[in-house]
């Protein structure tokens, strides 16, 4: 039946092919963000896997720079609302799926592909329930991020008779990072030109002090951010923030990890994409840096996605999905994240094929409660995603804990979630 | 059939038509429209035109808002800063070049030369000329200022300019007690510091402009006003003061005002520069729009602070339009 519904598309389609073009051939347009390094190597693999399986199809990449897609959604934005959709683009699961694309109706369905490729099967139950509603999926999922891990420069850590175990308390933090300070060594390391670094660590230390129920609750009016616990959270993130290296305002979050690598300061939490970054620079794991949970965080995963859409009004239907399939297979998904630094949202990849600290976050994210992240969007709308990166802004500098939980707790409410 | 002696008759208004008329859709249409919109509940990416209740419940969301707060507070105080130095600078440009010196005409078109570039380029450039890390800053032990203050027994010299989040001067104290509501700012009412390096590279791209003006104001000045104030006993630095300068007055009007709109709507520079800077030091309204409408999609909101800014920036100009006009009519 539904390919019914997809039939006028389709004919739409072939008649404006053959009114607009001259010659027959066949495109595809894709947006991302990622244009960087790591991130556009990755997304090379995934578009050459493409053209090598459907060389007649001319693929447009429509890439914007910028972090997070903080520079490439507007763009997004005004081609959605003037009518004019990519074929497929780049989102993060959750409420920024559901509040940007879902619910203004600019995505199509995805439940045939799901069922004909037999995806049900392949992807866990819990990824496939994030990316869908009522019971329609949305998203073709590439890759999983692990967001609360804090890496550590060990060569440094070592040389002041430092070693790291299996996990980090946040007290045996703040000892460390307290002795560090009396020889001139900032323990975290941190860049946030971009506000969301910060985010991450406070997020990062939020799951940390709280717990992943709290946590949840959160996000479905159950705990509010002026609770106590919370309180403690923002206290604990504060606490942090003093250890930073002085010149984090002036550079950027790979910027930071680059500072990491050298040895001019110890810790960074952060997302696993700092992993990608740091084998880029040439670095060993294991040997010039290690990692473990982000202090009070074991058994969470803070799960940070990378999915595609099919536009609604998709001018290539056919093509978008034939892109989407080869998105979701298993060798395209292994190559991609390989040079992404991330894991595969498939169960069934190969994990010889991956180094320690992957094969490390594999094992995490079977075995811990995966909980979505604010700070990529996934969790809050995108109206509360500005607050808090807001409101996060004021309190680096400022450091009013009460005002700053008094601002979420209001905005959680405008947002419609909060209590 | 028209008659053609109507045709005829208004056909001035006929050849205007076509420009009134597309004024009036592109111009106070889409000012009417978003208007409209700063009134609804359009919050998020579908379109919902619905009003809000109470009607103006945006408006008074957004004052309260201690980013906008900061955002009015730096438009103050860049505008103050970037129109002072400019108008100083430009005019002590103007009058080097006016006494006549070797290569005016090459430092005439190097001083306009920053003018014809883009505040994006501008923006780019001067970030990196104040990285507290790469910038500027290494002048200081290069030049060897450091080590002298070091053997002095004070701390090195290593500004943080766009990442300084200080505010200095504040003035909060003295609202609180001149008025009720002003202890109820969320921020603090004083000037940014990092503010200072961006009103700076505003005024090295402006400043060549504002010589141009001043130039053309000091050609109209005749020899004779000048010989005069001479035979009258005024030194060369008593001319330009009691003289000239107040000779100048309508230019540094138009100036100011010119500059004021520049101020009131800058974004790519200060975005190329420094974005929102630490506490939103250097956060402008312009930012606040663009931010709102297309990362939050707080269509309603983007839309207020855009009528905010117009209402502003109406508040300069219409008194000097009026000026204008009824100086032309006597």
């Amino acid at each position: 039946m539904r390919i019914l519904k997809f039939l006028p598309v389709l004919l739409l389609a072939a008649c404006q092919g053959t009114n607009n073009q001259t010659d027959t051939e066949k495109q595809v347009e894709v947006f991302t963000w990622w244009t960087s390094g790591s991130e556009a190597t990755a997304l090379e693999t995934v578009l050459d896997a493409y053209r090598v399986a459907y060389p007649e199809v001319d693929l447009i990449n429509a890439s914007v720079a910028g972090g997070g897609g903080s520079a490439a959604r507007p763009i997004l934005q005004t081609r959605l609302l003037g009518g004019n959709p990519p074929d497929s683009w780049q989102t993060h699961h959750g409420a920024e799926l559901m509040e940007y694309y879902v619910n203004p109706d600019y995505v199509a369905s995805l439940k045939d592909l799901y069922e004909a490729e037999g995806w049900y099967e392949l992807f866990s139950p819990a990824l496939i329930d994030m990316v869908s509603r009522d019971g329609e999926p949305y998203l073709v999922i590439l890759n999983l991020h692990r967001s609360n891990t804090l890496w550590y420069n060990k060569p440094l850590l070592a040389e002041h008779g430092i070693v790291i175990e299996d996990s980090l308390s946040f007290e045996e933090l703040l000892g460390i990072a307290e002795s560090l300070q009396r020889v001139n060594i900032p323990a975290m390391c941190m860049g946030d030109t971009g506000i969301w670094a910060t985010g991450i660590m406070f997020e990062n230390t939020l799951v940390g002090t709280i717990g992943p129920e709290r946590y949840l609750g959160l996000w479905n009016g159950t705990v509010s951010f002026t609770d106590s616990d919370v309180m403690a959270a923002i206290e604990n993130y504060g606490r942090l923030l003093d250890y930073q290296n002085t010149d984090h305002a002036a550079l950027s979050w790979d910027q930071a990890a680059e500072k990491l690598g050298e040895g001019d300061c110890a810790f960074y939490s952060m997302g696993d994409w700092v992993y990608g970054e740091l084998i880029q620079n040439g670095l060993e794991e294991n040997v010039d840096f290690g990692w473990v949970a982000h202090p009070g965080s074991e058994g969470t995963f803070l799960l940070v996605t990378d999915g595609f859409t099919l536009a609604k009004d998709a001018p290539n239907p056919t093509e978008a999905l034939d892109l989407l399939r080869t998105m979701g297979d298993r060798v395209v998904q292994e190559d991609f994240n390989l040079i992404k630094g991330s894991i595969c949202a498939r169960t069934d990849c190969d994990r010889s094929r991956f180094g320690p600290y992957l094969q490390w976050s594999m094992d995490r994210y079977a075995e811990d409660v995966a909980v979505p992240t604010v700070i990529h969007g996934s969790a809050a709308p995108p109206a509360f995603q500005q607050a808090l990166n807001d409101a996060l802004t004021n309190f680096v500098v400022q450091r009013d804990a009460q005002a700053f939980a008094q601002t979420l707790a209001r905005e959680a409410h405008a947002a419609g979630f909060g209590p | 059939m028209v008659n053609p002696h109507w045709l005829v008759r208004n056909k001035g208004l006929l050849i205007l038509l076509p420009s009134l008329l597309l004024t009036a859709i592109f111009v106070y249409g889409f000012i009417g429209t978003s208007f409209l919109y700063s009134l609804t509940n359009w919050r998020t990416l579908a379109v919902d035109l619905s009003l809000r209740d109470p009607l103006w419940r945006t408006y008074t969301d957004m004052l309260a808002m201690p980013r906008f707060q900061a955002d009015l507070r730096n438009t103050l105080v860049f505008t103050i800063l970037f129109i002072g130095l400019a108008v100083g600078t430009g005019l002590g440009l103007a009058i080097l070049l006016d006494r006549q010196l070797a290569g005016k005409g090459f430092f005439r078109s190097a001083f306009l030369f920053p003018y014809a570039l883009s505040f994006i380029v501008t923006g780019v450039v001067w970030r990196w000329i104040f990285n507290p890390e790469t910038g500027i800053n290494l002048f200081f032990d290069i030049l060897g200022i450091n080590q002298v203050l070091e053997s002095a027994g004070m701390n090195p010299l290593s500004p943080g300019w766009t990442t300084d989040p200080e505010v200095v001067l504040s003035v909060n104290q003295v609202l609180a007690h001149a008025w009720p509501g002003g202890a109820t700012f969320q921020i603090e009412w004083g000037i940014p510091v990092a503010l200072i390096p961006i009103a700076i590279a505003a005024t090295w791209q402006l400043s060549g402009f504002v010589m141009a003006m001043y130039l053309g104001g000091l050609g109209g000045i005749s020899k004779q006003v000048r010989d005069a104030a001479r035979i009258d006993g005024a030194g060369e630095f008593r001319m330009y003061r009691s003289v000239i300068i107040p000779m100048l007055t309508p230019i540094t009007i138009s100036t100011a005002i010119i500059l004021l709109h520049v101020s009131l709507k800058i974004f790519d520079l200060v975005f190329a520069m420094s974005g929102v800077g630490p506490g939103f030091a250097t956060d402008v309204p312009a930012i606040f729009v663009f931010e709102m409408m297309f990362k939050a999609a707080r269509y309603n909101l983007g839309a207020a602070a855009s009528i905010v800014m117009l209402v502003a920036s109406c508040l300069v100009i219409v008194p000097y339009l009026v000026h204008k006009f009824r100086s032309r009519e006597t």
